[in-house]
């Protein structure tokens, strides 16, 4: 019983997390979204491809470290985007965009919380993010987030984040805010 | 398009600077675009370094329609637009993979690449029901896939056009390969020495497909629309948002002039460094990298060795008319502009490094390109923006009664040394989108090629005829 109460806990926690991570993200706390990255965060996106049946695991996606990407970072560029954004002329966000996000089907895949050392969890999430701009510009995003959380003192911390946008050809003209 | 207007020439009127704000916006316009500029243009398609392997093959566009790159047997390339010919479906709805036969889903019509059992590479080979259903009465040779009427590869980089009257490659891009070969070759020098970092970014803006072509063909005025990435540093030095291209002050030697050169005879045109036969001064740009600043240092005199005394030119930007734009120095890729209608563009993006640069090179270089370039870019995301509200403005009815300005420079443009028929003004001018319209507008006006062989234009002449003096 305790241990199905602690996988409950742990299950609110994170998602907990995710939440105040979006919400950070949606009323534009940029800097203290930072926060909940780790230093030595990787943020990865993929391009993805159409590519024939039984291919997929070796092609759809483009691969970390060697090829091109929408995103390929760490948290020095992150940085320098809130920076950016924060010059009041960086053009595709001023006048800012006004960006929601929507966080489901948090899956924890792996944790051990109770053992010292094991400090780290790989934890998967939905998102749909709705990107509206000026008057009638409207970006959809759906896709996934496979994250590894790190425990920082109290709380968590994104210490790495693969995103998979569902869609090939991108169907918006920019891409200025986080997923 | 009002009903008044008879010729193209009323909508880009070079002798006062002033072009129509309905070129970005009519249906009509687009319509005759996609015939009269996409449909005798050499197009670029894509890079040999993407389908390496017999049967490879890579889905791209040649303006609105989609082709199919392929690699047969032997290790021809061909170019086949992308449809059945029976009833239209697309028979590769792949991006990329390797196939012998490309078989239609809807009635499994099928062709095959080499021509193996067929009259011609593409042919039909493989038609369901042959003999219950059509009697053995359908001539195969006369339904394969459509080749493309011309077909180059020039040093990896793949072109083609649907024009069989058009001039070959070399003869269209003129003066332009000295620029064209910088982005291509390797940076020791070695011709064709580049290939593609794997994935090509695609995306679609709602801009008209000119406004690219005509930002990057010269338009170096709008850098203070990115005074926001310069604050924050991406370059890979550390400062501004690339590599410093002046010299130190302190050298003996002095870099040519760096200019807006264009070739009004062609339409193409560039912002870069007047032809030199001597290497520059060697100047560190990534400083932050020591193995990478290691390599470039190698890699120039390298340079210096294999050039010797030959002529070179080097771009920071250019447009290879109509759609296929490039980085020549960093981040280094080509791009094309695909039209999909007068208000939108599918932007694809190759991003381009020395083939055999070791493994951390080619890290460091893709991670800069990614954090300049394309859809995330710091940079390029501010390029968007501009674009795309300057087309939905290009279509307001009173707006449109008032034509945009292009006179900047006008009348001091000088003729290039060391380039024939080409001319050059400071860098800061707009003499090459100029050019580039005057060119768009001869071949909306066009009839075909005899009309539009660069070496019959005046448009070189007429510039200099205009001169200030």
């Amino acid at each position: 019983m305790s241990a199905a109460l602690d996988a409950l806990l742990l299950q609110r926690e994170i998602e907990a997390f995710y939440y105040l991570e979006a919400e950070l993200l949606d009323e534009r706390r940029y800097e203290e979204w930072l926060d909940l990255l780790t230093d030595d965060i990787s943020y990865f996106m993929p391009l993805r491809r159409n590519v024939k049946f039984g291919s997929h695991a070796a092609q759809e996606n483009t691969q970390e470290g060697r090829d091109a990407a929408w995103f390929d970072e760490g948290k020095h560029t992150l940085t320098q985007r809130v920076r950016q954004i924060a010059t009041g002329i960086h053009w595709a966000e001023e006048p800012l965009s006004r960006v929601r996000h929507l966080i489901t089907n948090v899956q924890i895949a792996s944790a051990s919380p109770e053992k010292p050392g094991a400090r780290e969890m790989d934890v998967k999430s939905n998102f749909l993010i709705y990107r509206n701009r000026i008057d009638d510009e409207t970006d959809i995003f759906a896709g996934q987030r496979r994250d590894c959380l790190r425990q920082a003192g109290d709380g968590w911390k994104v210490a790495r984040r693969v995103i998979l946008l569902d869609q090939s050809t991108l169907l918006a003209k920019n891409l200025t805010f986080f997923f | 398009m009002s009903s008044t207007r008879t010729g193209c020439g009323q909508w880009v009127d070079n002798e006062r600077g002033i072009i129509e704000r309905d070129i970005f916006v009519s249906d009509e316009i687009y319509s005759r675009e996609l015939k009269q500029v996409f449909g005798r243009a050499w197009l670029f398609v894509g890079h040999q370094s993407q389908i390496p392997n017999p049967y490879d093959f890579f889905v791209s566009r040649m303006g609105a329609e989609s082709v199919i790159m392929t690699r047969d047997k032997n290790g021809k390339i061909h170019v086949f637009l992308n449809t059945c010919r029976h009833r239209g479906m697309k028979v590769c709805r792949y991006d990329q993979g390797n196939a012998r036969v490309f078989t239609c889903p809807y009635h499994a019509w099928s062709y095959s690449v080499d021509g193996n059992l067929t009259s011609a590479p593409g042919g039909l080979a493989g038609v369901p029901q042959l003999k219950a259903a059509y009697r053995d009465q359908l001539d195969k040779s006369q339904w394969g896939l459509v080749p493309v009427a011309k077909l180059v590869n020039y040093k990896g980089s793949i072109w083609a056009n649907w024009d069989k009257d058009a001039p070959e490659f070399e003869d269209y891009i003129g003066g332009m390969k000295l620029y064209l070969d910088a982005v291509l070759d390797h940076r020791d020098g070695r011709p064709g020495g580049s290939e593609v970092i794997g994935g090509i970014q695609k995306w679609k803006v709602p801009s008209n497909w000119k406004f690219g072509a005509e930002n990057f063909i010269g338009d170096l005025y709008h850098i203070t629309s990115h005074r926001s990435v310069d604050m924050v540093a991406i370059g890979p030095s550390g400062a501004g948002r690339r590599d410093a291209p002046v010299a130190p002050k302190e050298s003996a030697k002095r870099p040519p002039p760096f200019a807006s050169i264009g070739f009004p005879n062609h339409g193409h045109g560039l912002i870069g460094n007047l032809p030199h036969t001597e290497e520059m001064p060697y100047v560190p740009s990534f400083t932050l990298t020591p193995e990478v600043e290691d390599y470039y240092k190698h890699v120039y005199h390298a340079r210096v060795a294999n050039l010797g005394a030959e002529k070179r030119g080097l771009a920071a930007v250019g447009t290879i008319f109509p759609n296929l734009s490039f980085h020549g120095m960093q981040p280094r890729a080509l791009f094309t502009w695909h039209p999909n209608g007068p208000r939108e563009m599918e932007i694809w993006k190759w991003y381009l490094v020395d083939a055999d640069a070791p493994a951390t090179v080619k890290d460091v270089l893709r991670r800069y390109y990614l954090r300049y370039a394309g859809p995330a870019g710091l940079t390029e995301q501010d390029d968007m923006e501009n674009w795309n509200y300057a087309t939905s403005a290009s279509a307001g009815m009173e707006a449109g009664r008032y034509p945009y300005n292009y006179q900047m420079g006008m009348g001091f443009e000088k003729p290039a040394p060391d380039l024939e028929q080409a001319v050059y003004t400071t860098a800061v001018t707009e003499q090459n989108q100029r050019i580039f319209y005057k060119r768009w507008a001869q071949f909306m006006e066009a009839d075909g090629w005899n009309d539009l062989r660069p070496e019959n234009s005046s448009a070189f002449a007429d510039i200099m005829a205009r001169r200030q003096t």
